[in-house]
């Protein structure tokens, strides 16, 4: 199993094996073979600098909590510090661990190879308190500042009811408002210079602009925008640590809410990563009302993503184009799983249903009138000269800049980078499609609205080729771990019946293993990496999402802009609060 | 006209300004409602126009409340200064051949000089509720106002050289052969510009801004003293189309109706215009603005004036 994986990973595990010795690292098996490979905490820094060039995003980094593991790999101590790299060029992915024990959970800051791994080691100690000597400013980032403990810990409780009842005296009321009074020093900022004295204005958590709860502190200088640090969490409410509590099967929900404009576009992540570990194969007929329904929310969601681009800057009309034909959509995803914006319909081995009669005529008429109101939209928003004003060259990065930072999706390939999962490393069937990738060239905000608006087009053709070549046969898949499993021969055979009522009672027991699966989400790359210890509910669950490395690069490209330049900024990324605080 | 029969008609034009206004509000509404694929207010009373009166009831009910940060007097005060000034504007305003309240020599120099001091509104409002959003709104205002007002005056003189006189009504004579948006096409063309900047409304709302200020200079602005300013912007809406009206599209004047009818009518046509544009046109960024102010709209006003004053000299001459 391990030998498969080093020559299947296309000599990097081999390369690292020649550079630092075979005996630095350890290597884990994992259900997704994704070489995983544990590494000394003294020389990781050295191996994620040499793997730097040939793997340029940090994918993701997080922490995790082994101390009440039972299937814990050999190499594991108390915590562990997981890093997630990604090289495009070559399609290819590699895990690395760190282990630390509680008596010393400091593990080296990867900060100044990564530049997102600032926030990523912000978060690794606000949830499980890794220390990462060499961080710039490792403070909270997703709880408040006067927050007591580590909440991902798994000896903090993960529900009120298993907390003292909460009171707030006078003494506490008046540190959490010491702790909310603004003090420029502490976000890295000066008062003032030499000559100038400088504003700091607050730019949310509530405003007309901020697309949910986030906050921007301001420094200006008149309207200039001197520096801007994002302060976020006001939207955190603990999806990791809910799934610790929820069963493989009733977490399903809470994915919906991540994106929240994303619907079984999160399902989708989940499940496959669940599907992964337990190792189903989804029948053909469900993976393609899978892409379908998923295609039909990445048109949702840049439908509302075009609507409040146009709006943010100024344009008044749009919106309400764009939300009508999403209020279409809608009725569309109401008929086939009979929820709106968070069906849940994704289910472990296919989806809840088959496809109600007349699903085909719907969605035909909806493909057919779109391409003409996007000429339409094309002519209203995208062609006007105010609004190309407004954005072109605003807030401009470089693909090298997109990827140290982790940008991924459609605001990856605005930079002119031609990447896209569903193409270059297809899943879920979408080899058998096609489509083309669109792509911008300049990076700025325009370029990430053209490439946007584009892929609307894209997914409508996509769906066509779901809508005239939907296969028959099954909708979930009969293997025992199919979450709720098909009920014909429950009553037939004993055997049936017992999983059916495991299944649907206590919930699937996913056999022990890690296994994460990326896809390209509404909004870049969102990936569930799931840890299971051999039981009814995830051990870890880890959710990364695109919105988050999307918001820690705005201070790099709005440094000397204007305060409207911001707003077009903000408007162009398209992130969702509730995809960043999870 | 007697004094007191002046005075009667000054109250009947108020009321009839501060209605209009009103109505506005809610025509506004239905009106982007049609132009934006949705209903708009359509519940209360016919056509929904009754919503005019549920919003008046909100607003007077709501809390009167002063920040205790403000400077009192001022903010106070600020709200007021637009809507008396607007309404001041209307004294000059030729509806008909005899309906008038002023009839005054420099009926435009009285018109520019009320439209000036609605400014002072925003900026002191602005100025007045110590919020950083109010005062980035106020300056967006003052900086706005000092460039759009130079070319506003300007843009207007083409049509005095023409009629050789600032007297409105006289200017209105003056264009029954031809109307002056055709030879003042430009001059129509900047005033139009400079109007839209002046009543601060999409794509030149800049001081209010809401994707950006929240709500600019009028932020810590609640009740009867935010709707006084909602009432100055429509009264502006109102006042600006009564004066293209006059000074480019011939006011009364029109054939078989009544000159009255004549001019609601055009007025009408404009404010759908205006209104228009708000639905279509996003808004420029500040500097852009500022730019498009002095480097595009000074200029062409400038070549309108030389081009108006040659030809102007030419047919005295010949």
């Amino acid at each position: 199993m391990q030998q498969a994986q080093v020559t299947s990973t296309g000599g990097t595990v081999g390369d690292l094996f020649n550079r630092f010795g075979a005996p630095a690292f350890v290597l884990q098996p994992t259900p997704d073979n994704m070489p995983t490979l544990w590494v000394d905490r003294d020389r990781i820094l050295d191996v994620l600098s040499y793997l730097k060039p040939r793997f340029p995003m940090l994918l993701d980094l997080f922490g995790m909590d082994e101390r009440l593991r039972e299937h814990k790999p050999a190499a594991a101590a108390d915590f562990t510090v997981v890093y997630h790299l990604l090289n495009i060029a070559d399609r290819e992915e590699i895990r690395l661990k760190v282990a630390a024990a509680d008596a010393d959970t400091s593990v080296p800051s990867a900060v100044q190879i990564w530049p997102n791994a600032n926030w990523y080691e912000r978060e690794a100690w606000d949830m499980y308190g890794i220390t990462f000597p060499g961080h710039p400013n490792l403070r909270r980032i997703l709880l408040p500042p006067t927050w007591q403990g580590h909440a991902l810990r798994k000896d903090h409780p993960a529900r009120a009811t298993e907390m003292e009842p909460f009171s707030l005296d006078a003494e506490k009321q008046e540190a959490e408002q010491q702790a909310l009074l603004f003090k420029p020093e502490e976000w890295g900022m000066a008062r003032a210079t030499a000559d100038t004295e400088f504003m700091f204005l607050n730019l949310g958590p509530n405003h007309p602009s901020v697309h949910g709860v986030f906050r921007i502190a301001l420094q200006l200088d008149g309207e200039v925008v001197v520096d801007a640090v994002p302060d976020i969490g006001y939207h955190h409410r603990g999806a990791e640590k809910m799934a610790e509590r929820q069963t493989w099967h009733s977490f399903i929900p809470y994915t919906d809410r991540i994106d929240y404009l994303g619907g079984v576009m999160n399902n989708l992540a989940y499940v496959m990563a669940v599907e992964t570990l337990a190792g189903i194969k989804v029948p053909d007929r469900a993976r393609v009302i899978r892409i379908m329904l998923a295609e039909l929310f990445r048109v949702s969601s840049h439908l509302v993503f075009y609507g409040t681009f146009a709006q943010d800057v100024g344009q008044m009309s749009p919106v309400f184009y764009m939300f009508a034909d999403r209020e279409r959509l809608f009725g569309i995803i109401e008929a086939i799983t009979g929820g709106r914006m968070h069906p849940a319909w994704f289910r472990i081995g296919g989806v809840a249903q088959d496809l109600p009669r007349g699903w085909d005529r719907l969605v035909r008429e909806f493909i057919d009138s779109m391409p003409a109101r996007l000429d339409h939209y094309q002519v209203m928003a995208m062609d006007n000269s105010i609004l190309k004003q407004r954005t072109v060259d605003i807030g401009s990065y470089s693909t090298r800049e997109a990827l140290e930072w982790g940008i991924t999706g459609p605001s990856l390939r605005a930079t002119g980078m031609d990447f896209d999962l569903r193409r270059d490393r297809p899943y879920g069937g979408y080899d058998q499609f096609e489509f083309e990738v669109p792509i911008g060239h300049k990076g700025d905000s325009y370029d990430r609205a053209v490439v946007r608006v584009e892929e609307i087009r894209q997914s409508l053709r996509i769906i066509r080729q779901c809508l005239d070549n939907m296969p028959e046969g099954p909708y979930k898949s009969d293997h025992r771990l199919t979450t709720p499993p098909p009920k014909e021969h429950t009553l037939q055979d004993i055997e049936t019946l017992i999983h059916h009522f495991l299944n649907v009672s206590w919930g699937p027991v996913i056999p022990a293993g890690e296994a994460s699966f990326p896809i390209e989400a509404t909004k870049g790359i969102n990936s569930y990496h799931l840890v299971s210890d051999g039981g009814t509910t995830s051990y870890r669950t880890r959710i990364r999402t695109p919105s988050f490395p999307a918001l820690q690069q705005i201070p790099l490209i709005s440094r000397g802009l204007m305060i409207p330049d911001l707003i077009a900024i903000i408007a162009s990324i398209d992130f969702v609060m509730a995809d960043v605080d999870r | 006209m007697s004094e007191l029969d002046t005075i009667g008609f000054g109250l009947v034009i108020i009321a009839a300004a501060v209605g209009g206004a009103a109505i506005l509000t809610w025509f506004e509404r239905r009106l982007l409602g049609v132009w934006q694929d949705r209903y708009g207010p359509n519940r209360l009373g016919p056509f929904g126009v009754l919503q005019v009166a549920a919003d008046m009831i909100k607003l007077l009910t709501k809390h009167d409340w002063v920040p205790p940060f403000a400077d009192r007097a001022v903010f106070v005060f600020a709200p007021t200064a637009i809507v008396v000034a607007m309404l001041l504007g209307f004294a000059v305003v030729p509806f008909g051949p005899d309906l008038y309240i002023l009839d005054i020599n420099i009926g435009l120099l009285f018109f520019l000089g009320m439209t000036s001091l609605a400014v002072y509104s925003v900026l002191l409002g602005g100025l007045a509720s110590n919020n950083k959003y109010a005062l980035l709104g106020g300056l967006r205002s003052a900086a706005q106002m000092v460039s759009y007002e130079v070319f506003m005056g300007l843009s207007l003189m083409g049509v005095v050289m023409l009629t050789g006189s600032f007297n409105l009504r006289a200017i209105v004579e003056a264009q029954r052969d031809l109307w002056y948006c055709i030879p003042q096409c430009l001059g129509l063309f900047t005033f139009l510009i400079a109007g839209i900047a002046e009543s601060h409304r999409l794509p030149f709302d800049l001081p209010e801004a809401e994707h950006e200020l929240t709500a600019g200079f009028h932020t810590e602005y609640g009740g009867m003293k935010f709707a006084m300013f909602m009432l100055g912007e429509y009264l502006g809406l109102l006042l600006i189309s009564c004066m293209i009206t006059t000074l480019f599209f011939g006011g009364w004047l029109g054939p078989w109706l009544p000159p009255i009818v004549w001019f609601c009518l055009k007025v009408f046509v404009l404010i759908c215009f205006f209104i228009l544009l708000r639905a279509a046109i996003p808004r420029p960024r500040y500097d852009q603005l500022m730019a498009l102010g002095w480097k595009v709209m000074l200029p062409l006003t400038l070549l309108n004036l030389l081009a108006t004053g040659a030809i102007a000299l030419l047919l005295e001459g010949a």
